[in-house]
């Protein structure tokens, strides 16, 4: 997928001024957090089940390489064929292999993250394979010239159901038909055909499980059954860390996953899938193919965002992210969204090249508070800002406001004169209203929003006085 | 190097493997002893629970008394829902009187267009009214997939509390996984165009549940 994360101001402006995305943002509010509400206070104890989830996801961590050996061993014994992907262009050099010796010329696609990630459906077509998106949300995409999601659960939460209407009526030819019931009879109906007569079923995993090699996917539309249950061939793809050590983990972690995205106990389907079929099933495909990928993965292992690992790909903190529910997913350039955005695409993609990626956050730490896996989302931005100043990533004026700034805190006297002035002068910018409408050197942040004004004495005279 | 070793050995040095050394034998010992992790409290009839947790997942049950009551329950739900009266079944039901009951089941792998499939399943989860099918050469995936109605046939004897002691099942009466285990609960839906709850969208638009026992 194209990066342009470098791009985050201006897109976010733009954003905040489409009226159909902020429409469908709004919805993020009273559906998807409200439903999570509900779910999460219907289990009970939600609090120790978010510790249990974080504690598996670590054990698995700890011991990934144990575990991934473990996972390559059972998948192969069951006859699934297991390849190593060491970045984006091997995981699809590889696919495009198994889909040349099979003489592959149209692939089924379950929603897949991965995908997404290693830009698969280009690298596909140029080598003359089919990809038809099965999702509801990524078909619409990829009927509407290529469009990138922009929430990983919810991929088309920027469009309404009038943008959906006149799409198909324009790609498919049809009477113009609004009620989302209809919209998605007629994806159905153009898409079962596709399903029976593919390839090749390409699908993510939410896990993979150690004890018996197998991949899990958790889908509601079904069609991650279908496109791992009628072609010929499976290929799952997904990064190394979806490793989990039994099937009892992945049964605690699927009491949270759900809740934390969508506010469902579960999804309407969990599919378990260890191994290619037998010869004596009448259905299943003839080869499974499981491609793990890297990535920058091992590396983050490696640093201070391995905690980022146990990801479970909810989209919690971006539903409840007051910057994602205002600019929306499309901002932050690219697969990520969201705080977890934040963490993973400068992580994977360079510091460099997603400069305002780890600022895109008010600290409130929503994020944090609903993370199923307990993931200190807001720590790990502050470490990736605390990077930026350390590799001079940060523009010239915020480093120098910041260097003056630092040497000001050490002359106390110099600091209190200082700080005195600038508390008047605020108060007198704010006038009647306590409210500054424009901050000299600080005009991105006041364009956007005022600035309540102080009340014209520092916190140190405040101490004094009081102290007498 | 190959990508695989490259990949492993990142992971390695990232976990400081030169100074402790893997432990496999704890792996492999945790993984044997597989256990039972965080479930909600047991206070409810399992039954009873299954049967208002799928209901709640907008799936329709109805319980007969014995396996032969079955092919008229389902022709009585066909009628009254101007369902056609054919499709197919799993062959692991063929043995029932499907014809008696003026049905038309075949039990042929499902079809694109077929319009109803009936199946059993191998065991069913009362805390979140779920089924649990387990794929066989008698029990295929696809005729609970492809058609537009999945009549699901469930021994109440067979209705576990957790998804846990459906894997402990598993592993108890076969040994291990089959090819694929499929979860169901409720018809397939979408919420992806404006967040509205829609149902069929590319599996079954109606999960009739007919409990035995
Ligand atoms: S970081 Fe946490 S909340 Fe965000 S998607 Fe990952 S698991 Fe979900």
């Amino acid at each position: 997928m194209e990066l342009r994360s470098n791009e985050f101001k201006a897109r976010a402006a733009a954003n905040l001024g489409d009226a159909k995305l902020q429409k469908g943002l709004g919805l993020i509010k009273v559906k998807a957090v409200v439903n999570r509400a509900n779910a999460v206070a219907e289990f009970g104890d939600f609090e120790a089940l978010r510790e249990a989830g974080k504690a598996i996801r670590n054990r698995a961590l700890a011991d990934l390489d144990l575990y991934l050996e473990r996972f390559e061993r059972e998948a192969t014994a069951r006859g699934a064929v297991v390849h190593w992907a060491e970045n984006a262009s091997e995981a699809c050099r590889i696919v495009v292999a198994i889909a040349r010796e099979n003489g592959v010329k149209t692939v089924a696609k379950s929603k897949s993250m991965v995908s997404e990630e290693v830009g698969l459906n280009d690298t596909l077509i140029e080598a003359g394979v089919t990809p038809i998106e099965t999702d509801l949300g990524e078909y619409i995409l990829q009927i509407n010239d290529a469009e990138p999601p922009s929430h990983i659960v919810m991929p088309v939460i920027h469009k309404t159901a009038e943008d959906v209407a006149d799409l198909f009526h324009e790609k498919h030819g049809t009477p113009r038909k609004t009620d989302p019931a209809a919209l998605t009879r007629e994806a159905r109906e153009i898409l079962r055909p596709k399903f029976l007569s593919a390839d090749m079923g390409v699908s993510g995993a939410n896990f993979l499980v150690a004890e018996t090699g197998s991949t899990l996917i958790v889908t509601n539309e079904g069609n991650g059954r279908l496109c791992t249950t009628l072609p010929r061939l499976h290929v799952a793809l997904t990064g190394i860390e979806k490793v989990v050590p039994t099937l009892e983990d992945a049964s605690t972690l699927l009491r949270l996953l759900p809740r934390s995205a969508t506010g469902q106990a579960i999804t309407n389907y969990v599919s378990v899938h260890t191994g290619p079929k037998h010869i004596d099933e009448s259905d299943g495909p003839q080869q499974f193919h499981i491609v793990l990928v890297d990535n920058g993965r091992s590396k983050l292992l490696a640093g201070e965002m391995r905690e980022m690992l146990r990801c479970i790909r909810c989209g919690a903190c971006m539903n409840h992210c007051p910057v994602y529910q205002a600019v929306g997913g499309h901002a932050y350039g690219w697969v990520y969204p969201g705080p977890m955005g934040n963490i993973l695409t400068p992580s994977y993609v360079g510091l460099e090249n997603a400069v305002a990626l780890p600022n895109a956050a008010t600290m409130c730490n929503q994020c944090g508070v609903v993370c199923p896996v307990k993931i200190p989302l807001p720590d790990l931005m502050r470490k990736l800002r605390e990077e930026q100043m350390a590799r001079g990533l940060k523009p010239w004026p915020e480093r120098a406001g910041l260097a003056l700034w630092g040497w000001a805190a050490q002359q106390p006297a110099l600091y209190a004169l200082g700080t005195r002035i600038a508390a008047r002068f605020m108060k007198w910018l704010g006038g009647s209203e306590k409210l500054i409408h424009r901050l000299p050197l600080a005009a991105g942040w006041t364009n956007g929003r005022d600035f309540p004004a102080p009340e014209g004495r520092t916190f140190r005279e405040l101490y004094k006085a009081r102290r007498k | 190097m190959s990508s695989r070793d490259a990949i492993l050995g990142r992971v390695r040095s990232a976990l400081g493997r030169k100074v402790s050394l893997p432990d496999t034998a704890a792996i492999e010992s945790y993984i044997a002893a597989h256990p039972v992790g965080l479930q909600p409290p047991r206070d409810w009839e399992p039954e009873l629970r299954f049967r208002a947790r799928a209901e709640a997942l907008a799936s329709t049950v109805e319980k007969v008394s014995s396996l032969q009551a079955v092919p008229g329950a389902v022709a009585r739900y066909l009628v009254v829902n101007k369902l056609p009266t054919g499709g197919v079944c799993w062959p692991s039901l063929r043995k029932l009187d499907w014809i008696g009951a003026g049905l038309g089941m075949e039990d042929r792998p499902a079809r694109g267009d077929d319009l109803v499939g009936v199946t059993g399943c191998y065991c069913a989860i009362a805390e979140t009214g779920t089924l649990m099918l387990a794929s066989g050469p008698d029990t295929p995936a696809a005729a609970s997939l492809l058609p537009e109605t999945h009549i699901a046939v469930v021994d109440t004897a067979r209705i576990v509390p957790f998804m846990e002691d459906a894997w402990a099942l598993l592993r108890a009466e076969r040994g291990g996984l089959p090819r694929a285990v499929n979860f169901v609960s409720g018809p397939s839906r979408t919420a992806d165009i404006e967040q509205t709850v829609t149902m069929g969208a590319h599996g079954p638009y109606r999960v009739h549940i007919i409990l035995v026992g």
